[in-house]
This record gives C-alpha cells, structure tokens and sequence, in this order.
C-alpha cells in the first residue's frame, strides 16, 4: 500500500491505496465522485477526464499514486457555490448533451480550453475536444456551446 | 475493468536517484513518466514490471531549447509543451508536424517525449522525425553520460539503446536543416501511422547538400538509399519522384490490419515525395 495525500476540488483526501489503483477508481471508488466517468480503460474515450494540477489529463491512464502530493478537479468542482459556470450554462442552452457520458470530461475540457484561449476558433475547439469520444456524435452542439460559453 | 498485475511504486527525487533504483533493484524495474504506453500495456497485461519508478517529479528534465546549432529536448517533455514552443516550429518543424498527429491534445498534456522514444513502437511519429533530423539521444547511467545517435537507439520493435540500468535524459537536434516536414497517413484523428515520412533537408545555392528521411511503420525508420539520391541535386519534383520510388522498393511494411503490404509501400514512396516537396517550400 501507499499512502495518497491529494487535494481534490480544494479539499485534502488522504487514502492508502494500491499502486496499481488508477485515479479514476480514487476518484469514483474511493472518494465518491462519480461524475468521473469510466469508459473505454485504455485512454481513447476520454470520459475520464479530470485536471491534475491544472491540466486535463485522461485519469484511466493515471496511478492515484502519481496524483500524491498534486491537485485534482474534477467536474464537481466545476461550478461556483450555488451556481454553474458558464460552460455548464452554455450546455444546457444549446442541448449540448444527450446521454450526457462525455459531459464532465467535456465541460472541464472547455473550460481549460477558454482559460487557455479565450475566445478560440471553431478549429482550436474541435482540436480541444478531439480526445472526447460522444456516443450520441452530438459534436456540432458541443462545438456550439463551447463558441457559445467563450462570447 | 482492465487492471495492473500488482507492483511496487516508488518516486525518484533526482536522476541519481532513480538510477540509482534501477541498479538496485534489477530489470524487472521500469522508470514510468506520462504512462501513456506503459500503463495500457500493463493493463493489458502485456508487461509486468515488479517496481514503477515514478519519474514525473525530476521536473528538471522537461525543458526545450535552442542554442544556436543544437535545440536539446529533455526526455520529461510532455507532447503538448513541445508543440507549444514556437521555436520548435522554426528550427524543426518536421517535429511540430509529427507532435500534431500525436494521439490527442489531452494524451499529449501528459505523454512525454523520452517516453514515447523509449516505447519504440515501429508506429510512433517522433522516432522518424528524429531520425531525419539526425538526433542524438543522450543516455545516463551510474558509470556516466554516453550519446546514442537515434538512428542507432531502436534495436526492434520495443527495444532501444537504453540499459536496464539506464535512463534517457535527453534528445539533442542539430539544426542542419534549413527546411523539414512530417505526413502522415492514418485511418481516424489520432490514430497510429498507417504509413509516415518525415523529411529534413539542407539546399544551398539551389541544390541538396544533406537530407535526412524518415519512416513511420513501414519496417525501418531511416530511407538510407533515398536520402543519397538527393544529395548534389536541384529540389525539383523529379529529384524528389526518384527518392520516393527509392523509399517505397526498400521499406519493410508488414500487412496489418491497418493495410496490405503494397499499400503502405506506396504510401511509403507518396508521402517521402509530400514531405520532401513540404520541407523544400
């Protein structure tokens, strides 16, 4: 066992965990947070996408031991006390979503995105999300409520 | 749910360190950094090393920089930083090409570029790329620091240069090219290399004075016999027709399910010509 110390959506989470526990299972198995979601387990899909350490990174391809030490969000993290940041607003706007498995990793996507890029091309955008596979092939109204999420 | 055969995991706190690891604990020791080639592979249970040393802590191994003649990428560089440095895009853009057809933008925050060499899948787009540019890959170990020219560093499939008791801690590019280009052939956004060329090249007074090809999964990663037909000749359609042809009779596709043998030898031959044409613009 090892010992993981890390802060995930502003709180510190300690767990001894196995080495081999990958920090989707951290996430969803041993903290509660299922809004992580477990896809394809080999880092195609993308439905595991959390920040660590403010990047977004594919947490199926993560050792929770690697996160020691670093900070994680996660979609729960996403909005603002009693609120919704602008990507989840623009998503419901512009039914960004239909059965919603890819909608955590492409709402925090987005909003590493328009940090980074403010107000991107519908290029930059389709580049951002290329690693989000959704099912539904909802992509145009995804694309849309990301432009619309930036204006 | 695909998980690890058990492991012990330790992180590395200085380069000694983790050498240091690797010597003590044997060859059933792997260093890890993104884990975006080992970990699938030990999900899939297809490598099981006893003890992960975590080397995303030696920060100061993730760095690009151009010194006049030499750009040098530390082996922790993560894709999306080396993709980022514009001056990469000037001195070598065969790399900026091949970065860009790299899996995805979120793999590439975390994928690094010693790690990707290292795996030396006969599939991965910088091994060609660095091929032609002529890198040299720099290699520590207990006894001290060697150099490795990349067209030397892949034995085969999945097996490089680097020891057991060694690590990869840098790759050093001369610029001797005033022009390079990567294309590639791939059958969805992200996937592996159907079939890839990089090329580099060196024109001086309207005629080649050194070039340098690279292929992507078609059995070699140098095309020796097409880069000497350029040398000494104008950068015209038909010199480059000529290394092209050279390029698809001596490659070494395999048939896959990724295409049959005369396919990826024509790809072979077509994008030596796309990528020689872009290098030379």
């Amino acid at each position: 066992m090892t010992e993981v110390r890390v802060v995930v959506n502003g709180r510190v989470e300690r767990r001894d965990v196995e080495p081999r526990l990958l920090l989707v299972h951290l996430l969803r198995d041993e903290l509660g947070l299922t809004g992580t979601h477990w896809g394809c387990d080999t880092s195609n899909c993308g439905a595991c996408v959390v920040w660590l350490d403010d990047v977004p990174v594919k947490s199926c391809t993560v050792l929770a031991a690697m996160a020691d030490g670093h900070s994680v969000r996660t979609v729960e993290g996403l909005a603002p006390p009693g609120g919704l940041d602008p990507v989840q607003r623009a998503f419901i706007d512009c039914h960004g979503l239909q059965c919603g498995f890819c909608t955590p990793a492409m709402l925090l996507t987005a909003r590493w995105l328009l940090d980074h890029t403010p107000d991107p091309t519908e290029e930059e955008i389709r580049t951002a999300i290329a690693g989000i596979t959704c099912r539904c092939t909802g992509y145009a109204n995804i694309v849309k409520a990301i432009q619309r999420a930036a204006s | 749910m695909q998980v690890p055969a058990p492991f012990e995991y330790l992180r590395a706190t200085s380069v000694e360190h983790a050498i240091g690891l690797l010597v003590r604990h044997g060859p059933e020791t792997r260093l890890v950094a993104g884990g975006h080639s080992l970990l699938p592979m030990m999900k899939l249970r297809l490598a099981a090393p006893e003890l992960l040393v975590d080397i995303n802590e030696l920060t100061d191994l993730a760095y690009v920089t151009v010194d006049r003649d030499v750009l040098r990428i530390g082996a922790l560089t993560r894709h999306a930083a080396l993709l980022a440095a514009p001056a990469v895009g000037h001195v070598a853009p065969v790399l900026h090409d091949a970065e860009r057809s790299i899996a995805d933008a979120i793999v590439r925050n975390r994928g690094t570029v010693g790690g990707s060499v290292c795996q030396a899948d006969p599939s991965e787009d910088l091994s060609g790329a660095f091929c032609a540019l002529r890198a040299e890959a720099v290699i520590r170990g207990a006894q001290g620091t060697r150099t490795v020219p990349m067209r030397e560093f892949f034995l085969g499939p999945y097996q490089t240069a680097v020891g057991p008791a060694e690590m990869l801690v840098e790759l050093r590019v001369p610029l001797w090219s005033t022009g390079s280009a990567y294309v590639k052939v791939d059958r969805r956004a992200g996937d592996w290399a159907v079939a890839a060329a990089a090329a580099a090249l060196r024109v001086a007074d309207g005629v080649i004075t050194d070039a340098g090809i690279g292929l992507t999964a078609v059995g070699s990663f140098v095309a020796a016999e097409a880069e000497a037909s350029l040398l000494g000749r104008p950068p015209t359609e038909e010199t480059f027709a000529a290394a092209g042809r050279l390029a698809a009779q001596h490659c070494r596709p395999s048939a896959d399910q990724r295409g049959p043998v005369d396919y990826k030898r024509h790809l072979a031959g077509e994008l030596t010509v796309r990528a020689l044409r872009k290098a030379a613009a």
